[in-house]
């Protein structure tokens, strides 16, 4: 069976909040019929990994089934926080679109299933 | 299961922060006046910072401190509120509540209306309330030494309960919980038990979600192309419409732009929450993990399954300090070898402050191929080499220095760009700011005596 990898940016929605010197970044299947891939391809250690550079203390993930939701905590990644951090976005409002970078692999036949042939093809 | 009108209770959200649009609550106003049963409005307009700064403002003018927006964001609702008796809920006190009450009575005087019924919520302010070694002993170790600027404990519902069962149509108050805003109307109009902890939790995720106000109408959502917003310019505000049982249906102002959907109610149920079985407010321990959401028309979504357990022990407070000076400065370089010349006038003001003796915390950018994702010492910014020939960048360049002098000297050194830096560099801007560090720590509630007052 033929796989495709996409951007987790089409198969989910993010929004990241910040708390001192934690975000916490939720990852929203946009169908639930790719909950099960995110699931499994979502998870601690690929997004330990995707923000290493930020240099997480802990990453850990909170699973909501019934809202087809997840919701990422990362500590001490924000470089000190709204109030300490040099970076522009000081809060990590950004780090949300960072997250929807994540490729995910799933079946072609879901893709199809997902309406994500056409955005498929084109990667 | 229907209910009559009565047993709903409406509240609507105005502002969900400080820098919200003046204007959102006129349609909010207009869409609660329009229904027949009770209504309230709230006003969220104080993130952890905000209150330090008015603290500073309060220290110089004993008759500031309180939201510097208050009367732009309540003089065009306040004359409809009055005359459909809407109450209005909020946290515009800031670090002077009583400060604010007044000029909100001044403000229904200048409008012609009988004079307002105000009630300010206060205890709060641990400065106020603590001896300096009582609040030492709370602070983590590394912030003993320092003069605290604010320390504010976020009080939870029950004041502001009492104040509107006693009649005040505003309610004041500085540090509460911001879902505790949407709370306390609802148990003065429910007459929730103390510990009926799921339907506080109901009420607190109400809350949650009208507290960033167009946070969960589609404002902060759209993604053109994945995620569109109709009308956006013209975001609506949201309208919970909250049930004796604790559920609730979100809503938004009629004649809006924007929507309510279960994608936008996800994306906000989730923001800034940890352990979602564990969300602590001062009223409550919310739990949403078999929370489940249901589109029951166009922008009115259901919230049902939220649970709750008894509230935290103690209260958290955050504590501001003065914390030295933020130095900025951006330049753009643009066309051919722009990425080249950006990073060349970076590596000259590294150097520079290096020649002058500046060993400070140091961070630079190139907007246009790398400006966030990074962090501050660097790490992560090599990603940005797939935008090598990007032809319009600006170098941004931001220190942080204990004394004002040194953050001085590091925007002077991007000023210095223009004649001193590499070719074609243009629109200079720099910026120093005075910081505030915060932390938060653990109060006992028994060390706390928050009350409420009319002011006359």
């Amino acid at each position: 069976m033929s796989r495709v990898t996409l951007p987790l940016h089409l198969l989910a929605h993010a929004r990241s909040g910040d708390k001192g010197n934690r975000s916490n970044i939720s990852v929203i299947a946009f169908d639930p019929r790719a909950w099960d891939v995110l699931l499994a391809q979502v998870t601690e250690a690929r997004v330990a990994e995707l923000f290493a550079a930020r240099r997480p203390t802990r990453t850990a993930r909170y699973v909501l089934p019934k809202l087809h939701a997840m919701n990422f905590v990362l500590d001490d990644i924000l470089d000190g926080g709204v109030n300490a951090s040099l970076n522009l976005d000081t809060h990590g409002k950004a780090l949300s679109s960072l997250m929807l970078t994540l490729p995910i692999t799933l079946d072609a036949a879901l893709t199809r299933e997902l309406g994500l042939e056409l955005a498929a093809s084109s990667i | 299961m229907n209910s009559a009108p009565t047993e709903i209770l409406h509240i609507g959200c105005g502002a969900g922060f400080s820098g919200d649009r003046w204007d959102a609550a006129v349609a909010v106003v207009r869409t609660l006046a329009a229904q027949p049963g009770p209504a309230v409005l709230m006003f969220e307009t104080l993130a952890e910072r905000t209150l330090a700064l008015a603290q500073l403002r309060r220290r110089a003018d004993p008759q500031a401190g309180y939201e510097p927006s208050l009367e732009r964001f309540v003089a065009p609702v306040l004359r409809d509120c009055v005359a459909h008796g809407i109450p209005i809920v909020g946290n515009f006190g800031a670090a002077n509540p009583r400060a604010a009450a007044a000029c909100l009575r001044r403000l229904g005087e200048s409008l012609g209306l009988p004079a307002l019924r105000v009630a300010v919520v206060e205890g709060d302010n641990l400065l106020a309330r603590l001896s300096p070694e009582q609040l030492q002993s709370l602070l983590p170790g590394q912030l003993k030494a320092h003069e605290a600027v604010s320390a504010n404990a976020y009080l939870g519902a029950f004041e502001i309960a009492q104040a509107l069962r006693a009649g005040a149509q505003i309610v004041v108050t500085g540090r509460v919980a911001d879902p505790s805003l949407a709370l306390g109307p609802m148990l003065a109009h429910f007459d929730w038990a103390a510990d009926d902890w799921d339907r506080l939790a109901c009420g607190t995720m109400a809350g949650h979600l009208l507290e960033c106000g167009a946070q969960v109408c589609g404002g902060y959502f759209a993604d053109p192309g994945v995620k569109d917003v109709p009308g956006i310019a013209d975001v609506g505000f949201p309208i919970v419409e909250m049930h004796a049982d604790g559920r609730f249906v979100v809503t938004k102002a009629h004649a809006t732009g924007g929507c309510v959907d279960t994608r936008t109610v996800k994306e906000q149920l989730l923001y800034e929450i940890h352990d979602p079985a564990r969300y602590l407010t001062p009223d409550v321990v919310a739990d949403i993990t078999e929370a489940e959401v249901t589109q029951l028309a166009a922008d009115r979504v259901e919230v049902r399954g939220v649970r709750g357990h008894a509230a935290p022990a103690s209260l958290k407070a955050t504590v501001c300090f003065d914390a030295g000076w933020l130095a900025e400065g951006e330049i753009s370089y643009a066309g051919p070898n722009a990425v080249a010349r950006g990073r060349l006038a970076g590596e000259i003001v590294r150097d520079r402050l290096r020649r002058l003796g500046l060993t400070l915390p140091l961070r630079v950018d190139l907007i246009g191929q790398c400006s966030v994702f990074a962090a501050d010492d660097g790490a992560g910014g090599d990603d940005a080499a797939q935008y090598e020939n990007s032809p319009d960048v600006r170098l941004r360049v931001a220190a942080h220095a204990a004394g004002r002098d040194d953050a001085d000297a590091v925007a002077r050194e991007v000023l210095a760009l223009y004649t001193c830096g590499p070719a074609g560099g243009g629109g200079v801007r720099t910026q120093v700011t005075n910081r505030l560090a915060s932390d938060s720590c653990e109060v006992p509630r028994g060390w706390l005596q928050p009350g409420w007052s009319f002011v006359a």
